[in-house]
């Protein structure tokens, strides 16, 4: 990284030296434009209007009014919304966890396979849920997990097992969503593993074995510790959805039973759209935002020790 | 590869195969369901043990939700959205990529600092203030409320950057000398050369637009303005249990062009994943 942009400096002195360089800052500032417009009104801008808001009371009517710290008082007193980052936190880290695990463990069984048609159709079979939209998902996974009538229900009776009360009980509703979720999401990280496995040099794992290391000590000792800055990139990207997690919750569940899965950011559609309290909402948005950086960061310190880079 | 000839090795390859034969088989089961479900009569719909391959294929469901909702609408706002973004996103990422690849310009290190940094910030963040600067442009309940919020993107701006770091600058200055303006340079050399990042960032957009529920649930009111994910969950909303096949049908129809695309474009969504990861 250092090295390009010492490349790019030294190619940018030599330029200005150079005649043809001529009027190249204007052209830089006119290819950017489009971009830098569209980002700064729909992305840039709206980050700081954010922060803004959260110190107004505002129904998008009437005037805003400036109430200071009074939203994040309200916040952290507001029992429901606590407990909606509660149970946001809980879903994340159940679906990262499962995740991780089962994408990594699918991405080892396929690499080990020869064939390569194999591998593709294993491949494309984990792809295609990732295909179809999470509104579509949550739909027919209604269905699956109907308490009466569902598939679901249906094969767990086959194998001797009582029919679960899937979307009507708050932890079957939170465990559904944390199922239909890493079922959705689990091809992400299975291409991912794969692409990164892939890169593992072949004379490293020969090496292994001749020194007498089988399959599992193989993956532990010398693929997981190689391929572990993909595993953390992996790990934010997924933690960083799922602690956005909305339309499944919102779809299969409306939040609950009750407020079992209301998700943080159902609880900021019900405050900020539903009952037009955008200041409040905006203070809902700003911790959470304050929440994922926090636990991103956290995730940077943790693999400090964990991560090995080549 | 390294070959294990030992039973036990042997044992674990085939446990390992099975491991997979039932992973996949609840990866496609739902899919498969839905499939054959919105291709049963709505009476014997919730039957089980489900019929997982359908012997009497039965259409009707598919004409009964152009009946119920006007799809054909939801399926053209869709069409109109997302080719909007996939066009205007190709353009505007192109072009900014290729500036902060290629030229050197004041400012350019920290506007592309900011660009990294909004890339972090989730949607949800910031769809308040999106929400009112649409309603002062008079957009509100339009579909061009999610075209024009969409057409700038750090993420797209970057991808494209980091495609055009790998190109080599003699060639545009080959060009130069012979007397090729800057940008008959881009247009001519490095935007033909950029196909394959090109590919990838209208396939990542495409599949991501049209699966999108949150930015039209909040940006749309009237149901002729929906799109399809929107328009299913309110077909699912109004009709009862009795008729899931007909929802289902609904469900398929929106996912198939996903799937044609994938089909025909395979290697393109995986670049799109393993270029997000190589930042």
């Amino acid at each position: 990284m250092t090295a390009v942009t010492a490349e790019v400096r030294n190619t940018a002195v030599k330029r200005r030296r150079h005649p043809a360089a001529h009027g190249e800052a204007g052209f830089g500032f006119a290819m950017i434009g489009l971009a830098v417009l569209f980002v700064a009104v729909f992305t840039a801008i709206p980050i700081v209007a954010s922060l803004g808001l959260s110190f107004f009371s505002w129904d998008v009517i009437s005037t805003p009014e400036f109430v200071g710290l009074e939203n994040y008082q309200r916040l952290f007193n507001d029992g429901p919304v606590l407990k909606s980052f509660g149970v946001t936190l809980g879903m994340a880290v159940a679906i990262v966890v499962l995740q991780l695990t089962i994408g990594l463990a699918l991405a080892v069984l396929v690499n080990q396979r020869r064939r390569v048609w194999m591998r593709t159709a294993f491949r494309t079979a984990f792809y295609l849920p990732l295909l179809a939209s999470t509104a579509a998902v949550s739909i027919f996974m209604g269905y699956l997990f109907d308490y009466k009538f569902g598939g679901v229900n249906y094969y767990l009776g086959l194998l001797g097992l009582p029919n679960v009360p899937w979307l009507t009980s708050g932890l079957g509703a939170a465990t559904t969503i944390v199922l239909v979720a890493v079922w959705q999401q689990i091809g992400f990280t299975f291409v991912l593993f794969v692409a990164s496995l892939m890169s593992v040099p072949t004379d490293v794992l020969e090496a292994a074995q001749i020194d007498g290391a089988g399959p599992l000590r193989t993956l532990f000792r010398i693929k997981v510790p190689l391929i572990s800055p993909t595993i953390l990139f992996a790990a934010v990207v997924a933690l960083i959805n799922a602690m956005q997690l909305f339309d499944q919750p919102y779809i299969m569940t409306k939040g609950g039973p009750g407020t079992a899965t209301t998700t943080v950011t159902i609880s900021m559609y019900q405050k900020g759209f539903q009952n037009l309290q955008f200041g409040y909402g905006s203070s809902i948005a700003i911790v959470l935002l304050a929440v994922i950086l926090i636990i991103t960061g956290l995730q940077f310190l943790a693999a400090r020790k964990l991560v090995f880079y080549q | 590869m390294i070959r294990s000839t030992g039973t036990l090795a042997r044992i674990g390859r085939l446990t390992g195969f099975v491991v997979l034969v039932i992973a996949a088989m609840v990866a496609l089961g739902p899919l498969l369901w839905t499939l054959t479900t919105s291709l049963r009569t709505p009476a014997e719909a919730f039957t089980n043990p489900p019929q997982w391959i359908p012997l009497n294929p039965d259409f009707s469901n598919y004409g009964a939700v152009f009946d119920r909702i006007p799809i054909g609408r939801f399926f053209v706002n869709s069409v109109i959205v997302t080719g909007l973004i996939v066009v205007g996103q190709t353009i505007t990422c192109t072009l900014s990529g290729y500036a902060f690849a290629m030229i050197s310009f004041p400012g350019r290190s920290v506007i592309f600092a900011i660009f990294l940094a909004t890339m972090m910030v989730p949607l949800q963040t910031i769809i308040i203030p999106v929400f009112v600067i649409i309603r002062y442009l008079g957009l509100s309940d339009s579909p061009f409320s999610l075209v024009i919020s969409a057409l700038g993107s750090a993420f797209g701006t970057f991808l494209m950057r980091q495609y055009f770091l790998q190109m080599p600058r003699e060639l545009g200055e080959a060009a130069r000398i012979d007397g090729a303006g800057h940008f008959q340079t881009f247009l001519m050399i490095y935007a033909k050369m950029a196909g394959p990042a090109i590919a990838t960032l209208a396939i990542l957009n495409f599949s991501g637009f049209w699966a999108e529920f949150y930015r039209p649930l909040i940006f749309l009111q009237s149901r002729d303005n929906f799109t399809l994910p929107l328009g299913l969950v309110g077909l699912q909303g109004n009709l009862g249990t009795g008729s899931i096949s007909v929802v289902l049908a609904g469900v398929v129809l929106a996912i198939l062009p996903s799937v044609v695309l994938f089909v025909f474009a395979q290697r393109y969504f995986i670049a799109g994943i393993t270029a997000g990861a190589s930042r």
